[in-house]
């Protein structure tokens, strides 16, 4: 009656075959179509570089420019466009605009793919049921799983660099554009639908006239949290080789530069605090007319 | 008669998750509470029939959850019924398919809701468009329709606000408006005016009144307001726990309700003002062509009446009291006898104008038409009986 005392464990040997099949498999796996899987990003990849390079080479003060303008039409704030201004001038006087450009555009890019991929999948969670009982868990793992763990099969798969980085940024940060699109739908009022229906809308003209402009505050709170959470991960995707403000701060872990690691998790901080504002004041100022409209 | 447009057929609706399983409770004629009790359903509606004619305001009451909305919501497929059949123009909207079915609810019906429906992120001019948009028609064309019966409903100058800047009253305006600018034939309205204050609400109701008589549309309109109904209608249905009560024209339902709900319905109303004249009249039935007095007396006599009318072929000429007949002599002609204070009344007046008229003279009110013809006659105490609520059989017109 050994299993009352002692775990029924797997015998060392028959986990050790486990996992050298699981292993095996998934090496073989990659070596068969990691250069397949990998041409497929390649898109993608000279894009990536592209843009970073564009950021980049684009003149310091045009660049501060361009992101003052953006800010103030997207909020119409002059104090939220002047602090934008002070605070990327200060990253660049404190040495950092180069790798502050490289994450702003690894961000952007991770962004854009998180809302692409996302929203549709968050509509598709809201139209069925079903649907929404299949992804809500792979949401969850997602989520809940170390990062460091599925960092590990992108990077057999298609080894260190910048893709694999945005691969595993953009599963980080994915969940919440699906989960608020899902939700925001859901949330729509049913008699609002119920009169789009009556008007005869058909389900493409219900989903772009009705349901998503109404679903647009939570889809951008969704938006908001995935930017945010793109830049928590820029850290730990800078070790596997996306460059940016992750690798200084990655540096000074290793050789304890506690002053370098403040300065760059500074940087980080003002981007995030930047695209917060941006995008809440613009979401903010794109609802007010709808104002309080159950009454 | 002619077609019914609208012919609603053995409806039945049960809420739950499985209604098909539980049919047989509601055939076997439990009721809704114990239905929900026994299954956990709802009845929203048992066993509805009933036929909608072109051109009429068709009103539909009820108090809260008795399944109006259900109801109209059957109208358009925006719910579908458990069992039975709903009958548009002929076809059956059962059976169409979602394309044939949109094309319907563009083309044919338009609906006005409860709580309004509107888009909050769209003005109040992509809101009347709304109808018209889906149906892909051109932006300057459709909002140059949407203008017109904006201004139709008095909200010119407010296209560019949007609902959340408008009062209750002014959405519910914008509500209408989209509803007819799509030109659909039949308007399906729930509960449009609840949300309004009484004064906009009554001007609410001539616009209404006043545009179907313009665009003869079929009008199938809820409210829980029995004065609203009665003023509107030209039917009325009684909705009680999903079940028709009764339908019928409003003065029968005044006069005739079919049980103690019905009644309780009826009770407060404002009877003088709510009832015409021709509702209660009875027939005039001692009519003297005769110029001979003593003839008419005889007449008069055999059918055991105080007064009779004076008519020439159908025009009514006067009112004779049998007293004054019978203390006449001979030479007098029977012109000369006519009571003087007695006037005539109109038929479509509400009872409320003619109760002066009773007071002043003992005898039956001649119910007397436009071309001068009598009709009918208004017994004081007829009057009485109906405006205290006692109604008696023999009152029917
Ligand atoms: N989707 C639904 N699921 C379950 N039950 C429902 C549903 N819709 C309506 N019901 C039930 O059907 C009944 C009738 O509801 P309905 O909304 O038609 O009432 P109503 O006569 O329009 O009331 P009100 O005057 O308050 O608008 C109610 O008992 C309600 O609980
Ligand atoms: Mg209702």
């Amino acid at each position: 009656m050994s299993w009352l005392t002692e775990f029924p464990e797997l015998s060392r040997r028959d986990l050790m075959g486990l996992r050298k099949t699981l292993d095996g498999a998934y090496r073989d796996f990659s070596r068969e179509y990691g250069d397949t899987i990998e041409a497929f990003f390649d898109p993608l990849l000279s894009f990536l570089i592209w843009f970073e390079k564009l950021l980049i080479a684009t003149p310091w003060w045009l660049m501060i420019a361009i992101l003052m303008l953006i800010t103030h039409l997207a909020a119409r704030s002059l104090k939220l466009t002047i602090g934008v201004g002070i605070a990327l001038f200060m990253v660049g006087y404190l040495g950092m605009w180069e790798d502050t450009m490289s994450t702003l555009s690894i961000i952007t890019v991770c962004t854009i793919i998180a809302i692409i991929v996302g929203v549709p999948i968050g509509i598709l969670m809201a139209r069925s049921g079903r649907t929404q009982a299949i992804v809500t868990p792979i949401l969850d793992i997602m989520q809940t799983m170390p990062a460091f763990v599925y960092l590990i099969p992108v990077v057999m798969l298609l080894g260190i660099g910048k893709i694999p980085g945005l691969i595993a940024v953009v599963i980080y940060a994915i969940p919440p554009v699906i989960r608020l699109t899902n939700l925001g739908i859901r949330l729509v009022d049913k008699e609002v639908l119920e009169a789009a229906d009556a008007y005869g809308a058909s389900p493409w003209q219900r989903l772009i006239n009705v349901q998503l402009p109404l679903a647009m505050p939570n889809i951008m709170a969704g938006i908001n949290q995935t930017i945010m959470m793109s830049l928590a991960m820029v850290v730990i995707a800078s070790m596997i080789g996306v460059a940016g403000l992750g690798q200084p701060v990655l540096k000074s872990i290793t050789n304890q530069y506690f002053t370098l690691g403040l300065l760059n998790g500074g940087a980080i901080v003002v981007l995030a605090i930047i695209f917060d504002r941006v995008s809440q004041a613009w979401a903010h100022r794109s609802q007010q007319h709808m104002g309080d409209n159950r009454s | 008669m002619t077609q019914p447009l609208i012919s609603i057929q053995g409806l039945y609706k049960l809420f739950g998750p499985n209604p098909k399983k539980h049919m047989p409770l509601v055939h076997d004629g439990k009721n809704k509470d114990e239905i929900l009790a026994e299954t956990a359903h709802t009845l929203g509606l048992k066993d509805i029939n009933l036929d909608i004619y072109p051109g009429e305001i068709f009103v539909i009451m009820g108090l809260s959850g008795s399944g109006k909305s259900t109801l109209i919501r059957h109208f358009n497929r925006l719910i579908d019924p458990t069992e039975g059949n709903v009958i548009v123009e002929g076809e059956d909207i059962m059976h169409y398919d979602e394309k044939r079915l949109r094309e319907f609810r563009r083309k044919k019906m338009s609906m006005v809701f409860q709580r309004f429906g509107l888009l909050p992120h769209y003005t109040v001019l992509d809101n009347v468009a709304y109808g018209l948009k889906n149906q892909k028609v051109p932006k300057a064309e459709r909002e140059e329709k949407a203008k017109k019966w904006l201004e139709d409903v008095g909200l010119a100058g407010y296209e560019k606000q949007y609902p959340a800047q408008l009062s209750g009253g002014q959405q519910q305006r914008v509500g209408l408006a989209r509803a007819l600018c799509t030109d659909a034939d039949i308007l399906l309205m729930d509960e449009a005016f609840s949300a309004l204050d009484p004064l906009i609400r009554s001007e609410m109701q001539d616009q209404l009144i006043h545009l179907q008589e313009r665009l003869h549309k079929t009008i199938v309109f809820i409210t829980h307001d029995l004065d609203e109904a009665l003023r509107i209608g030209d039917r009325i249905a009684i909705l009680r726990d999903g079940e028709l009560i009764q339908l019928g024209k409003p003065a029968e339902i005044l006069l005739h309700p079919a049980d103690d709900y019905v009644e309780k319905f009826v009770r407060d109303v404002n009877r003088a003002r709510a009832l015409t004249v021709e509702t209660v009249m009875q027939p005039a039935v001692c009519r003297i062509s005769s110029d001979n007095i003593d003839e008419a007396l005889a007449q008069m006599k055999q059918q055991n009446a105080d007064y009779a009318f004076y008519v020439e072929g159908e025009r009514y000429k006067g009112l004779l009291a049998m007293e004054q007949l019978a203390a006449a002599s001979a030479p007098e002609s029977i012109q000369e006898l006519l009571e003087e204070s007695c006037q005539a009344v109109s038929p479509d007046s509400p009872l409320e104008e003619v109760i002066p008229q009773t007071l002043n003279h003992s005898g039956p009110l001649p119910v007397v038409n436009q071309q001068g013809d009598l009709t009918g006659q208004l017994p004081r105490d007829v009057l009485m009986e109906v405006l205290t609520g006692h109604p008696t059989e023999d009152q029917k017109a």
